[in-house]
């Protein structure tokens, strides 16, 4: 592999340059480069872990070896008495105020939620699990000193597997058993849909375990004044966060503020309310200082909450002409030891996703939630969207296989058309709009498709021994979490609203306020083209504040692509607001109706005659409040909430071609194409940003991560060393484009794009994968398909399955 | 990172660095860091003392000496794989050189670091035992040479004695005639090697006259291919070429990690010399 062509890198800075030149008028749809990144990219950031405090302390966690044992002995005196130490913790010392760590999604009326001390007391679940800790003026000292704690486990067995787990003489990971919760959900007639079928495809698949790896490691910084509580996270959730600190903790709301600095990627691993956010709050409040804690790599890859983790029985039933009938979907999912913030949620996420975009009689969704003594799941990019997307699109592609047409045919004969949106799916979800034949002609334009074919049969002819294999995913997904009504239906804790608010300052500058919580997705250069186009003011006169519970003192934070289709669709509302504000002053002060002026480049303007107020000479007016008319306050500013009636159904078509060296196994990508149709987008830099690190993820899932425990509960794969992640030489340059049908469902018509390309790429490339070996008898390779799984595979052997 | 407490000794000779090394058993030498400084990190080791050799005159640069080329310890990879001298005499160490991690990595670690380290899944050690390189250790007692087959002990093991330093290694030129290759395989472009395999050979009339084949991660220690090696002499290049190889995996002992069985490891070590061989020898 070849380093990074440092050419050819700044060439396409320049190219980005160019394309940021101003296109129009209006700043919706412009290129822009992102306010955020020249502060980011010369150091002046504000990650957790560079935050001061004066006396400030550092945390270490003790974390547990053992993946299952009863704790029955913790002495941390050696550890007090070490120079620089000013307190050592067992779990008994939280025990009566540590409370539980809450999970929010109780997905049914079965569900156990065990008991989740954010130190274990009595008993260890999983290897990281935090038993005892250290408060030191370093930590060095602190790491110094968690050698000295000295614990003793008496030994109980792990549980791993997820089969063994729900049989009768298991061990126990909880009292209560290790069936977490169980659900069911038909629509149609299965039965007859299966009776008789032509074509019945059953397939197995593996959705293996993932480390989301966030590029900024956690951090908590907590301090106290000894009244008021203020927490410094690296999360995703600052608002949720501190309403779950509160409950957990009892430290009232109103005297809890929580703060996201800078925060560098989260992926849905800082989605998560976690022990050591309400341990450093206990801390600061037993010792009267600031404690922070950062963890390292390993401890973040043991303790991190983890993604997918999903054995997937996959039953499909087709006409002769491939057209579905019905669809049987049974899933395991892998709790880990506990449930937390939505653990049980994410395979939920996917209930309603694996009939996909396509037509059919029935459908079944089966989901058993299991207790193992690894770490918990949660969501992960895409969060349940990418494993249905994984099984749907792998299982349209044996379709094929059994009938002997091309993958992207056995698609066509089942999608929904273009004419027919919006369209009810058989899971009952109603898709608003999308055209799945513009985005696949598109992308098979774009890939070269029948060249590519050709050079497949060609190679298959030679018998090459590096064979050509070409994957398929037309793939849609849910966005925009979520409608406040449908989350209320499916038992969740909390509404999906967002809010957002537009200060006028008196020099005619803006702020933005939003409840979004970005952390790497540039929501301040969205949201300020969205509210200069609104207002009519320049780009350059937007600030957009987020992140600090008391700036943007409401909000719901930022997961599941929704930041924009919500939150940004609330900034628009309140730029509305202010608008009609200005309009009744400017109507006042011009001495005219409101419905005679005419809202153009930022200033009101009486229709037929000259006259006219620019917003920021209104906002000037409006400070001042010399002259305001009857019943309209001071300042121009506005809240506005905004909670949408449905999701939104970005969709797309990917198509990757992969070399497979049959003899060695290596998989390469050759080419791969991405026509995601986002609906309209605001920013194409940042929707291109998105899609590329979106397909980088998904392809790493395809090929190389994997949490891997051994039989006793301990994680192999604790360093980047072990748990390869790729880099930019280990991925080709993607072609990416789009087609844009805007979302009906929402005033400035987007869809969202955070996860699209996650939930598109992994099948696109095991499909690809496996067509390549097709004619050798191949029908699955295991994710991630390494070298050694591909071979066997071709071998015959385990790793792979053969028809 | 977050060690466990040491001292620190920046020497200033090499006689204060070897002496504090003879002086104190657990005290060890520190050249680039980048395989020393990980096991630091995770505390898997516990040195007193590191004796930090980056300041020592001498112990650096490429020097062309005749008959063969001296490579200075604390060369790091990337003055390695961009020397002149080493491209033109020992291209094989150069190629090999450059698959090493990525390059801040390369602009630390050092030549003579990772053959101390004796890492079999380092790229490096097979290289200099399929060249037969010269280690020069150095120690308060003077000068010693060991042969490279003699240096690789076991596992993260050298022939080091306590107090010796690497000061440099000879790499013999071979002359004219030579084609070399070094085939590595490896997941990701920053990952170790899975199995590697150093060719160097010698071509006349269009069939081999001698071949040197090195094992990288085939064992406890790098590896020669010895089998392979007699197998090929007198060998037309091309498909004759194939059979030779299947000898590749002969007494090496693969580990079983998380990235390969052993048995994929000697399947690939047949399927990678042959390559490496082919692309030494210059086949088409
Ligand atoms: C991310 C990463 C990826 C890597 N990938 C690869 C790879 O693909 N291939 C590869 O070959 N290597 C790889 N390495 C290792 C790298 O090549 C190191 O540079 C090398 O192994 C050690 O060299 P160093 O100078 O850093 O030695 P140090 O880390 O300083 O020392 C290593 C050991 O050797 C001893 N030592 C060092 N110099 C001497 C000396 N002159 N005399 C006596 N003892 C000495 C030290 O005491 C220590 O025990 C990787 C390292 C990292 C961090």
């Amino acid at each position: 592999m070849t380093e990074l062509d440092a050419g050819l890198v700044g060439e396409q800075i320049a190219e980005s340059g160019q394309i940021a030149e101003p296109t129009g008028r209006g700043e919706i749809g412009r290129a822009r480069r992102r306010k955020e990144d020249a502060r980011l990219l010369t150091g002046h950031t504000r990650w957790t872990d560079n935050l001061q405090q004066p006396g400030m302390l550092q945390v270490m966690f003790l974390r547990s070896p053992m993946a299952h044992a009863r704790i029955t002995r913790v002495d941390v005196s050696a550890a007090r008495d070490l120079p620089g130490v000013l307190a050592a913790f067992s779990g008994q010392d939280f025990a009566d105020e540590q409370g539980s760590l809450p999970c929010a999604w109780p997905v049914s009326e079965d569900i156990v939620i065990p008991d989740h001390p954010p130190m274990a007391v009595s008993e260890v679940r999983y290897v990281g699990e935090a038993v005892a800790c250290v408060v030191a003026t370093d930590r060095y000292r602190a790491a110094d000193a968690l050698e000295a704690i000295e614990v003793d486990y008496e030994p109980l067995p792990a549980v791993m597997d997820m089969h063994d787990a729900l049989t009768p003489d298991s061990p126990k990971v909880h009292e209560s058993g290790n069936k977490a919760f169980s659900t069911t959900i038909t629509s149609g007639d299965v039965e007859a849909a299966f009776r008789d079928a032509p074509v019945v495809i059953d397939r197995t698949y593996i959705q293996q375990r993932l480390i989301p790896s966030a590029m900024e490691p956690r951090a908590v910084l907590a301090s106290t004044d000894g009244d008021t509580f203020t927490l410094w996270s690296s999360t995703q959730i600052p608002h949720v966060l501190r309403v779950m600190l509160a409950v957990t903790t009892g430290i009232p709301e109103h005297r809890l503020r929580v703060i996201a600095p800078d925060v560098g990627g989260g992926f849905g691993s800082k989605l998560q309310v976690t022990a050591e956010e309400v341990l450093c709050l206990l801390l600061t409040r037993r010792l009267g200082r600031p404690v922070k804690w950062s963890e390292s790599r390993t401890e973040g890859n043991l303790t991190v909450h983890h993604g997918r983790d999903q054995i997937q029985h996959i039953r499909l039933a087709a006409e002769a002409d491939g057209r579905i009938r019905g669809l049987r979907v049974e899933l395991l999912a892998d709790m880990g030891a506990y449930l937390m913030l939505v653990t049980p949620g994410v395979p939920m996420l996917g209930a309603s996703m694996f009939n996909a975009i396509y037509k059919m009689d029935a459908y079944e969704f089966a989901c058993t939630g299991v207790f193992t003594t690894k770490m918990p799941t949660d969501a992960y990019r895409g969060a349940g969207r990418p494993e249905a997307t994984y099984a749907i699109e792998r299982v349209m592609d044996e379709l094929a296989a059994e009938l002997g047409i091309d993958p992207l045919e056995a698609r066509r004969r089942n999608w929904i058309r273009h004419d027919e949106f919006p369209y009810t799916t058989i899971s009952g979800l109603t898709y608003d709009s999308g055209n799945y034949e513009a985005a696949t002609d598109r992308a098979m334009a774009l890939f070269g498709y029948d060249k590519l074919r050709a050079e497949q049969a060609d190679r298959r002819d030679r018998g090459d021994p590096v064979q050509l294999g070409i994957g398929v995913s037309t793939y849609t997904e849910m966005c925009g979490l979520a409608p406040s009504r449908l989350l209320g239906m499916a038992n969740y804790g909390a509404g999906g609203w967002e809010h957002g608010s537009v200060r006028m300052l008196p020099t005619g500058k803006v702020e933005v306020i939003t409840g979004t919580s970005p952390h790497g997705q540039g929501h301040v250069t969205s949201w300020s083209q969205i509210a200069a186009d609104a207002l009519g003011v320049p780009f350059d006169d937007i600030t957009v504040l987020h992140g600090d519970t008391a700036v943007a003192h409401k909000g719901m934070d930022t997961y599941g692509s929704r930041s924009l289709v919500i939150g940004g669709v609330a900034v628009l509302k309140a730029c509305e607001k202010v608008k009609d504000k200005a309009r009744k002053l400017a109507a006042h002060l011009l001495e005219c109706s409101p419905d005679d002026l005419e809202f153009e480049a930022g200033a009101f303007k009486v229709r037929g005659t000259g006259a006219s107020r620019t917003i920021q000479e209104l906002a000037f007016a409006a400070f001042t409040a010399h002259d305001l008319p009857e019943g309209v306050e001071a300042r121009l500013d506005s809240d506005a909430t905004f909670d949408p009636d449905n999701y939104s159904f970005p969709h797309g078509t990917h198509l990757c071609a992969v070399e497979v060296d049959t003899e060695t196994g290596m998989v390469k990508i050759r080419s791969y194409v991405a026509v995601d149709d986002v609906g309209k987008v605001v920013n194409p830099l940042i929707v291109e940003g998105q899609v590329h690190g979106g397909i980088a993820q998904g392809v790493a899932q395809a090929l190389f991560e994997e949490a891997v425990y051994d039989a006793d509960g301990n994680l192999l794969t604790a360093t980047m060393a072990d748990y390869l992640l790729p880099s930019a030489a280990d991925l080709p340059a993607f072609t990416t484009d789009r087609t844009e049908t805007p979302s009906t469902g929402n005033p400035l018509g987007v869809k969202g794009v955070g996860e699209a390309g996650t939930i598109a790429s992994t099948p696109a490339v095991v499909n690809a994968v496996v067509d390549a070996l097709r004619p050798r008898g191949v029908r699955d390779v295991q994710m991630p398909c390494t070298p050694e799984r591909v071979w066997r595979a071709v071998q015959g052997t385990r790793g792979g399955v053969r028809s | 990172m977050i060690p466990a407490r040491f001292d620190y000794l920046r020497a200033g000779s090499l006689e204060e660095a070897c002496q504090a090394l003879a002086s104190d058993e657990d005290a060890k030498v520190l050249a680039g860091g980048q395989s020393l400084l990980p096991l630091l990190r995770l505390r898997l080791s516990y040195p007193t003392t590191l004796v930090d050799i980056g300041r020592l005159p001498g112990l650096s640069g490429v020097e062309d000496r005749g008959d063969h080329v001296h490579i200075g310890a604390m060369t790091t990879h990337d003055e390695v794989m961009r020397s002149p001298v080493v491209t033109a005499a020992c291209p094989l160490v150069a190629m090999a050189t450059a698959t090493v991690a990525d390059p801040a990595v390369r602009h630390r670690g050092t030549f003579g670091g990772s053959l101390a380290h004796g890492d079999p899944a380092g790229d490096l050690p097979a290289v200099v035992l399929a060249l037969d390189g010269v280690f020069v250790a150095r120690s308060a007692r003077g000068e010693r040479d060991i042969p490279a087959a003699e240096f690789f002990v076991d596992y993260l093991e050298s022939s080091l004695r306590p107090g010796e330093i690497l000061a440099g290694v000879r790499i013999p030129k071979l002359g004219e005639g030579w084609g070399y290759h070094y085939e590595k395989f490896h997941r990701t472009a920053q990952a170790w090697a899975i199995v590697g395999v150093a060719a160097a050979v010698k071509r006349s009339n269009g069939a081999i006259q001698e071949a040197r084949v090195g094992l990288t991660n085939m064992g406890s220690t790098p590896l020669r291919a010895r089998a392979v090696e007699a197998a090929l002499r007198g060998v037309e290049v091309g498909e004759q070429v194939r059979p030779a190889c299947e000898a590749a995996a002969e007494g090496t002992s693969p580990p079983a990690d998380l990235h390969a069985q052993p048995d994929y490891r000697r399947h690939l070590a047949k399927v990678l010399t042959y390559r490496a061989i082919g692309k030494a020898a210059g086949a088409p």
